[in-house]
């Protein structure tokens, strides 16, 4: 088993026609015969799009076009910043039940008004500012890299992009494997945050083990912990590793993602780490050590 | 990116805000003519620097006992002998660190009879996604001591993106806020106000603080704080005008010519990473290990050849810096990519510290080949904790 996404989701690409759309559908198409059934490009509809290897996808004008011709129950968006929230509100217009969002650098205003549209709607939006979401061998929707996958048994859920390979890579050479492993991004308004995930790993029969990896900034990862507490309380509890990154990191200073700044007094490490800990987290002090962590703890 | 009081005062006051009148000068000579714009007879001579605590805060160069970087003035001719001893001297603040900050410009303003003084922030409130108003009636004071000491004294309302500002968002902050008669109505006024300009200017940040009661019971924005999304300046020009470099580190405004995420810390060891939480992590394991980040620097995903040079550069260009660590994951990046940046910038600026470089992902052999044969004295690592050992030994000696 794994989460949101299988072997039968079926992908639309917002943004296909682009280089870095490109490349990734590329990718996709050959991660397992990921089902990457069509791009979306306004003034293109109708034409083919064709991969360097010479693999071809039907062009639609529109999302619900896209939708209605393919039966497609995901999308996936590399528009440049300045028009992906109008991408993210086409998709949410046309219902499409799971969107991610891989695109860096979107205003936050744009997000606040996306987020309004998002929560009385049907969909779920993944990202934005996220490397996406990958279940080994079978489907990859983003800029994960597949190579360093491999089916397992650990859920993985990050906020960032780079250190969720790290988590990856190193349950990977554990010999543990991944259900799935989700970035939801590291925006300071995103659409999925770590509660839903978690949620769902708890849920997932196959996911016997979970990585949580924070950063500074907000107070996701505390409301994190406090869900697990109480879950707990019902009797729902998987073994646990973690990370938080950015301990060093200067306050009231934007560490690179726009979400990741100390601010107001909130937001710093150790209070996360704290609040981890509470939770029954173990949080590993190095990045290096996710992997090994976990297997101390799923070792008891 | 931030900008000066004075600036954040005009654009408010273009929006309608009350502000007192005021004049920005840069050069003592101009302050004689400043003050006698305003009413008068009480002035207010404030040092324009991008932190706060600056009434608080001392001047270097000046006596233990001479006044802060905000002064007021009771006649023309000392407003003027005010702004001859803070221009061009170095204002320390609890937020400057202890190097402190040039005052190059000064704010005249006319003074106010001040009743009572109010906090009034906007921001984003990401646990709902909003925009939110702070408010405290604990006003002109630190808001993080009040918030830790008394947090019941902060109210957050947020605003429903949809709604706007609606009435019962108003009655609830003039209550928080305990206004009555004119400053009530004042408010209800200003609030929204505030919140458009908040909007259609792309501001992550809006404080006011303080945000006073005068005697005669109106309400003025005494102090303004903006700060603006970074993501969003490609869509106002206006304010991209505003920015003042010599605010900013200057290997932080070469960074963002190339679109590189790059913070200047104190530590001796540089850092280049792929992806904002992987060099966090980076960061923080060197200090793991014993030794302190001289930078945050994130080359982000579709980085090419050249700004993974300029990067390079920048990191050795800084004559703190050490040893120096790359560490790549690559997804959208490529290792090769890097790694003919790294040779590239190598070879044109030499290499005088130690460099270690871990690889993995996207293309990774290739770009270990690259390292290999450019015959550079390049440390290999195999992992990141191999990798942060390896920086650190290097130092070390």
């Amino acid at each position: 088993m794994s989460i949101l996404v299988n072997k039968n989701t079926k992908v639309l690409v917002q943004g296909l026609t682009g280089k870095t759309g490109t490349f990734h559908t590329e990718q996709a198409l050959a991660y397992y015969g990921t089902q990457m059934v069509g791009g979306i490009h306004p003034k293109k509809g109708g034409e083919t799009w064709t991969g360097s290897k010479g693999e071809t996808l039907p062009i639609f004008a529109s999302v619900a076009e896209g939708r209605e011709k393919t039966g497609a129950d995901a999308s996936v968006i590399y528009v440049p910043p300045a028009g992906a929230a109008d991408a993210i509100i086409e998709a949410i217009d046309a219902e499409i039940p799971f969107i991610t969002c891989i695109t860096e650098g979107i205003p936050v205003a744009d997000m606040v008004r996306v987020k309004a549209r998002l929560d009385r709607s049907k969909s779920r939006l993944l990202g934005p500012n996220c490397p996406g979401i990958l279940t080994p061998e079978e489907c990859k929707i983003g800029i994960m890299p597949g190579s360093i996958f491999r089916k397992g048994s650990v859920g993985i859920v990050s906020r960032s992009g780079t250190l969720t390979y790290e988590a990856v890579f190193q349950t990977s050479n554990e010999g543990l494997g991944q259900t799935t492993a989700v970035g939801i991004g590291g925006d300071p308004v995103k659409g999925t945050e770590f509660i839903d995930v978690l949620e769902m790993f708890l849920a997932d029969e196959a996911t016997t083990s979970i990585i949580m990896i924070g950063e500074i900034g907000g107070s996701a990862e505390e409301d994190a912990a406090q869900f697990l507490i109480d879950e707990a309380k019902k009797g729902r509890k998987k073994p646990m590793a973690g990370f938080i990154a950015g301990r060093t990191a200067p306050k009231g200073r934007t560490m690179g993602h726009a979400g990741a700044v100390v601010s107001g007094g909130k937001g710093d490490a150790e209070s996360k780490i704290a609040a981890m800990e509470a939770a029954g987290i173990r949080v590993s002090p190095s990045p290096a050590r996710l992997g090994k962590t976990l297997v101390e703890v799923l070792k008891g | 990116m931030n900008i000066h009081e004075y600036q954040a005062k005009a654009l408010l006051k273009s929006y309608g805000a009350p502000v007192a009148e005021g004049v920005a000068i840069f050069s003592a000579d101009e302050a004689e003519a400043a003050a006698k714009k305003l009413p008068g007879p009480l002035y207010v001579v404030k040092s324009q620097i991008h932190a706060g605590g600056r009434g608080k805060g001392k001047f270097k160069e000046l006596s233990a006992d001479a006044k802060g970087g905000v002064r007021l003035a009771f006649s023309i001719d000392e407003a003027q002998a005010h702004a001859k001893e803070m221009l061009g001297n170095t204002l320390v603040t609890a937020q400057t660190g202890p190097a402190g900050k040039q005052v190059n410009r000064l704010y005249i303003e006319d003074g106010a009879d001040i009743d009572r003084e109010l906090y009034l922030s906007l921001l984003v409130d990401r646990s709902v996604g909003q925009i939110a108003f702070v408010v405290s009636t604990e006003g002109g004071m630190d808001i993080e001591a009040v918030a830790h000491d008394t947090p019941e004294k902060i109210v957050n309302v947020a605003i429903n993106p949809e709604a706007g500002v609606t009435e019962a968002d108003l009655a609830k902050l003039t209550s928080a806020l305990k206004l009555e008669g004119e400053a009530k109505a004042d408010a209800e006024k200003l609030f929204p106000i505030l919140y458009k300009a908040f909007v259609e200017k792309d501001m992550s940040l809006l404080e006011i603080n303080p945000l006073i009661v005068m005697k005669n019971g109106r309400m003025r924005v005494l102090d303004a704080k903006v700060s603006f999304d970074g993501n969003a300046l490609f869509r106002h020009d206006d304010i991209r005008a505003l920015r003042d470099e010599t605010e900013e580190d200057a290997k932080e405004i070469e960074a963002s010519k190339w679109d590189l995420a790059y913070v200047a810390l104190d530590g001796n060891i540089g850092c280049m990473v792929n992806g904002a939480g992987l060099a966090m992590a980076t960061m923080d394991i060197i200090k793991l290990y014993g030794k302190e980040p001289a930078n945050f620097c994130d080359v982000g995903g579709g980085a090419g050849k050249e700004k993974v040079a300029a990067a390079f550069k920048i990191i050795t260009a800084d004559p703190k810096v050490e040893g120096i660590l790359v560490n790549i994951f690559g997804g959208i990046m490529k290792c090769d990519v890097i790694a003919e940046g790294v040779v590239a910038a190598v070879q044109e600026v030499g290499l005088k510290v130690p460099l270690v470089v871990r690889l993995e992902g996207t293309n990774v052999e290739l770009g270990k080949k690259i390292l290999n044969e450019s015959g550079l004295a390049i440390t290999a690592a195999d992992d990141l904790d191999d990798a942060a050992k390896k920086i650190v030994a290097a130092i070390n000696g």
